[in-house]
């Protein structure tokens, strides 16, 4: 495993909703412009894990999180953090796509709108970078005042990423992004994250071993809150070193 | 008595119920256009009142409604939007935030001559504003201030949670997803239910007749300090109070008031209609 500078790294984590604790000491190192996969049977930690790296979950009322998470050995949970700076390098994709019904081009600049981050006279180019980001551009450089949400799902889903490249973010989270897509679709995405990971680091929750095993560059098994083993995913399918890793992976549970 | 004449009875017992509830309608819409219409015309809606209001047009009192549902709106729009927002967004759900819709539920069943009298109390006398434009919009728009509270939340709380999270997890601050992620998506409602809080500040009568109408002006207000008439109020002085005024002038001036309260239900039927078919979420 090579050891540069991790991107993420978190020291004993631990999160509480209440008094359930759904994370449990988690020590992770998540290298830059790698694929990471979080993998786990549901309710395991995953899709928690990866919404502490942008803090989402502060959204939910009564969670407390314990320990260290660095996001470029920036600590996230002091409070000096900036939380909008944060989210901006932190981009995230979910589960469903959705894409606010607005055309297609004001979903790309919702967030360039919100922060002025960028002239306006710039959003155009800011457009077009982004869909060309997600190989969309081809397809929907004529349709640019269309309704975001006629176009098919696996669209969507590339816009909602799309809406996230124009952010400039250093890491996207994906949490569970095909689910709600067919397998060819499906394929179709991994393709373009095996592109983006030039430019930007990935991290994806699924619940899809053999997407994992595909895509991922790293994966980290979970279960019950803990980090049960993490590696390279290669070795980590080939010669997991922990038991309960190769029931889960040889399907024996989950 | 068999199954099938035991249903149909039924069924005709329901028919005749809905029948009947429709007749009193078409009855009253009938009654007014054949009395009314004849006195319609342009002179009629442009004109001032004259010979003791027996005789002209009713061009004082459609302005001075006008005055009134436009200052009701004024005030009522805003707080009633921004409270929806505090309530829906912001507030956390516990005792309080409870408190405050049932008091807003409440409002909207307070009589509205209670509403007149409480504008008379507070506007009028103890704020010393007299009866004027202003205590009158004031009065109305408290009236008005649960109807649009309630749509606003409804069209706020329609909107889907998931607006609110892509807007918050691509750096948007909560005022900012309120204000770019969600309040856009909300205005068709909203802007429903003030076209409906517009039709009962026109009509209602009981507000206004302590806070600001006037039984007849011989000009047209120049203030919002001053007195004015009303359409529903001059339609009560016109029918009880001055003997000798002409039934089509009695029954025109009710059409007018009809037309205008229908024709913004309408407008806000129309609305509703045509922004829920460009929705699809």
């Amino acid at each position: 495993m090579s050891m540069e500078q991790p991107i993420i790294e978190t020291r004993s984590l631990n999160l509480f909703y209440g008094s359930f604790q759904a994370l449990i000491n988690v020590d992770l190192q998540i290298q830059d412009r790698q694929i990471t996969a979080l993998i786990g049977p549901s309710g395991c930690g995953k899709s928690t894990l990866v919404r502490v790296f942008n803090r989402m979950n502060d959204l939910i009322d009564g969670v407390r999180v314990t320990g260290r998470v660095l996001v470029q050995a920036e600590n996230i949970y002091a409070p000096s953090i900036d939380m909008i700076a944060l989210r901006r390098k932190v981009g995230m994709v979910f589960q469903r796509p959705n894409p606010f019904p607005l055309t297609v081009a004001e979903n790309i600049t919702f967030g360039l709108e919100v922060h002025r981050s960028l002239p306006r006279s710039e959003f155009r180019r800011m457009i077009e970078e982004s869909l060309k980001g997600v190989l969309l551009w081809e397809d929907l450089k004529d349709r640019l005042d269309a309704p975001a949400l006629g176009l098919s799902l696996e669209q969507q889903q590339r816009l909602c990423i799309a809406r996230v490249l124009a952010m400039k973010p250093k890491i996207i989270l994906m949490d569970e992004p095909c689910s709600a897509l067919d397998p060819i679709a499906t394929m179709k995405i991994e393709d373009l994250m095996r592109e983006l990971k030039r430019d930007y680091t990935i991290v994806i929750v699924t619940h899809n071993m053999q997407q994992a095993a595909r895509a991922s560059d790293f994966t980290a098994f979970m279960y019950l809150g803990e980090l049960i083993e993490f590696g390279e995913t290669k070795s980590l399918f080939r010669t997991p070193r922990v038991k309960r890793t190769e029931d889960y992976i040889t399907g024996r549970f989950g | 008595m068999n199954v099938r004449t035991e249903q149909k009875l039924a069924f005709s017992v329901l028919f005749l119920c809905t029948v009947l509830v429709v007749l009193p309608v078409l009855v009253i819409l009938g009654i007014i256009v054949v009395k009314g219409g004849s006195a319609l015309n342009w002179g009629f809606l442009t004109a001032m009142p004259r010979a003791g209001m027996t005789a002209g047009g009713i061009m004082p009192a459609i302005l001075g409604t006008l005055y009134l549902v436009m200052g009701a709106v004024l005030f009522a729009v805003p707080l009633g939007v921004l409270s929806a927002i505090y309530l829906v967004e912001y507030s956390r759900e516990g005792r309080i935030s409870r408190l405050i819709k049932l008091a807003i539920v409440n409002l909207a069943g307070v009589p509205s001559v209670v509403y007149g009298l409480f504008g008379l109390g507070v506007f009028v006398v103890f704020l010393g504003m007299g009866a004027s434009i202003l205590s009158g919009s004031l009065t109305l728009g408290i009236m008005i201030l649960p109807v649009i509270i309630t749509a606003s939340r409804e069209a706020l709380e329609s909107v889907p949670r998931s607006f609110r999270v892509v807007s918050l997890s691509l750096g948007a601050s909560r005022w900012q997803t309120i204000r770019y992620a969600v309040l856009p998506h909300a205005i068709p409602g909203i802007l429903t239910g003030t076209i409906l809080g517009l039709g009962r500040a026109a009509g209602e009568t009981a507000p206004i007749l302590f806070t600001v109408a006037a039984f007849y002006l011989p000009k047209l207000p120049q203030s919002m300090f001053d007195q004015t008439m009303a359409l529903p109020y001059h339609l009560y002085v016109i029918s009880t109070q001055v003997p000798g005024v002409p039934e089509n002038i009695r029954f025109g001036t009710a059409l007018v008031l009809l037309l205008l309260v229908l024709t913004l239900n309408l407008a806000a039927i129309l609305l509703r209609y045509r922004f829920r078919k460009r929705k699809r979420w």
